[in-house]
């Protein structure tokens, strides 16, 4: 009988969530994605893929080491970072400059910030722009000579630059992902596969890619200029990165917000600077740049959408019942 | 150690006012870009440095203490002025790639930093050694990151080209605005565990002193802070 009686401080309810779990979980949620990158760009991607986890996990583990901390690559965080950045690159980078973007988003935007919990923002996304204004070039080049490579890989330009420039695309291949982009974005239905899985472990909720989509949306019907054009909206919902975005970067734990209410107006803020870099920006694309800007809003949105606790009635009717 | 090699070694390692006192950040990002425009810009605030530490040590007991800034400012102005033209008549490209930030040496924080601390209340001969320690070590400072931006960012040195472009891709980033912040922070690391270095092996390098030891001796404000430390400042 004493058995029952334990006695212990609080928490009493247990989850057998650790970081480490879920963290494979969302690596599971992105293999539809990685192998349909692999697939769409061939052998390259996947040489891409292996060497910005390798460099990611490799950053963390000699960061960890000369600065005697704790080793933490065994919650798995770098290889999510790694596998998310590798998405987001072209598939015609040179294997070098990945290298460098993982050490980038591992050294300066993770651990000189603290480690996993204290960075400021995605460090994938953070290490992608740092990439697009260090090789400008490089990491706008989805036009390539392929046949060296593979016999029927995509090179052709985004379709959201074809959009930009006027052209027509076929969004049926954009949602399937026969299109040209970065390694991980160009497949709408792979991305969704991956994020219905997340959304069912509940790992993310739809809060923030919901807002996301939906404020993405009303902006582009409102200030594309293109107006109630369901081909033209869905192009730009599968074009880009915006899919991996809002499901999987937009989602960090870390960078954003914790109150339901700040959840929303985050995927808010991320929809309208997508919308307002697409639309009036100097690139075709803007997501990974609309989130970043968004993380840093984060403490500021928390700080206003704190929930009132149960049972605290706020200050002002407090006074007036108090006459 | 002789007064004047004291101060110019305070200026250049001790209390370098880039990688230390982090004093004169806004040229220090934003001019440094290359080794030539660093060393240009660390060289002109030098002279003004100098000249301004002299003039201000000369007229340190004609300056009344209630308008001290407007008269230090004139002085600094003038000399800025002088530079800017000599500038632009016999260096006209470093004057045009340095642009607006000549005539910002004004409000550079540390020549007015240099006047208030040292000049206002030292001989001539000792702060004209100060200015050009302080000098030296901003030009040291500045020619660093310039060097370091030029040579990841562009590939070169002093803008000759030592890496080859058939083998090398310039990483841009760097010679942009957020690899002046990236360049910068590296930089005091290792200065950091330089100074570290140094200070392990017995060398001691910047003792606090001043509000926060309740040290009031040498400073000018005692009278108006009636010798409080700062925490009590604060509690009141």
């Amino acid at each position: 009988m004493s058995d029952l009686y334990h006695v212990s401080s609080s928490p009493h309810v247990r989850s057998k969530d650790t970081t480490g779990r879920i963290m494979l979980y969302v690596v599971i949620a992105l293999l539809p994605t990685s192998l349909f990158g692999i697939y769409n760009f061939g052998y390259r991607a996947l040489i891409l893929i292996l060497v910005t986890i390798a460099s990611c996990v490799a950053s963390e583990w000699v960061y960890n080491k000369i600065v005697h901390k704790k080793q933490t690559i065994s919650d798995m965080s770098a290889v999510v970072t790694g596998l998310l950045l590798a998405l987001n690159l072209p598939p015609t980078l040179p294997w070098w400059e990945a290298v460098l973007g993982g050490v980038f988003a591992i050294i300066v935007v993770k651990c000189l910030f603290g480690g996993l919990g204290q960075n400021f923002m995605n460090p994938a996304l953070g290490a992608r722009c740092f990439l697009l204004i260090a090789f400008a070039a490089d990491m706008t080049k989805f036009t390539d000579d392929m046949s060296q490579y593979l016999a029927d890989g995509y090179t052709s330009a985004t379709p959201l630059a074809v959009l930009r420039s006027g052209g027509a695309v076929n969004t049926m291949d954009m949602l399937i992902g026969r299109t040209g982009g970065t390694i991980g974005e160009t497949s709408a239905i792979a991305i969704l596969i991956g994020a219905i899985f997340l959304i069912l472990m509940g790992v993310i909720d739809l809060r923030i890619p919901a807002s996301y989509i939906v404020s993405f949306v009303v902006f582009m019907l409102l200030f594309s200029g293109h107006g109630f054009d369901g081909n033209y909206i869905t192009a730009q919902l599968c074009g880009g990165g915006l899919m991996l975005g809002a499901f999987f970067m937009a989602t960090d734990y870390v960078t954003s917000p914790i109150t339901p209410r700040g959840q929303i107006i985050f995927g808010i803020c991320c929809g309208i600077l997508t919308g307002l870099f697409r639309c009036f920006g100097a690139n075709a694309e803007g997501v990974s740049f609309a989130i970043i800007l968004s993380n840093l809003l984060v403490p500021i949105i928390e700080k206003y959408t704190v929930p009132t606790a149960f049972g605290v009635v706020k200050e002002k009717k407090a006074k007036g019942e108090g006459k | 150690m002789n007064k004047n090699v004291e101060r110019l070694y305070n200026g250049i390692i001790k209390e370098n006012p880039t990688f230390v006192l982090m004093l004169g950040m806004c040229p220090t990002l934003a001019v440094t870009s290359s080794a030539v425009n660093g060393l240009g810009m660390g060289l002109s605030t030098t002279v003004v440095l100098v000249l301004s530490n002299m003039l201000i040590s000369a007229f340190r007991k004609v300056i009344p203490d209630g308008v001290r800034m407007p008269a230090f400012i004139v002085i600094v102005a003038s000399l800025v002025t002088m530079v800017q033209f000599i500038m632009q008549a016999y260096t006209p490209s470093l004057s045009d790639s340095l642009g607006v930030y000549i005539p910002l040496i004004v409000v550079n924080c540390i020549i007015l930093g240099r006047a208030e601390s040292y000049a206002s209340k030292n001989p001539v001969i000792p702060s004209m050694f100060d200015g050009i320690g302080m000098g030296l070590g901003f030009t040291f400072g500045l020619t660093c990151i310039g060097l370091v931006r030029e040579l990841v960012g562009a590939g070169q040195i002093f803008g000759f080209q030592v890496l080859s472009l058939s083998w090398f891709t310039p990483i841009t980033i760097f010679v942009m605005a957020p690899g002046a912040f990236l360049v910068l922070a590296c930089l005091v690391a290792v200065m950091n565990i330089v100074r570290g270095k140094m200070e392990a092996k017995g060398k001691p390098l910047a003792k606090p002193s001043g509000c926060l030891t309740g040290d009031c001796t040498g400073c000018g404000h005692a009278a108006v802070c009636g010798g409080k430390t700062q925490t009590e400042t604060k509690t009141e």
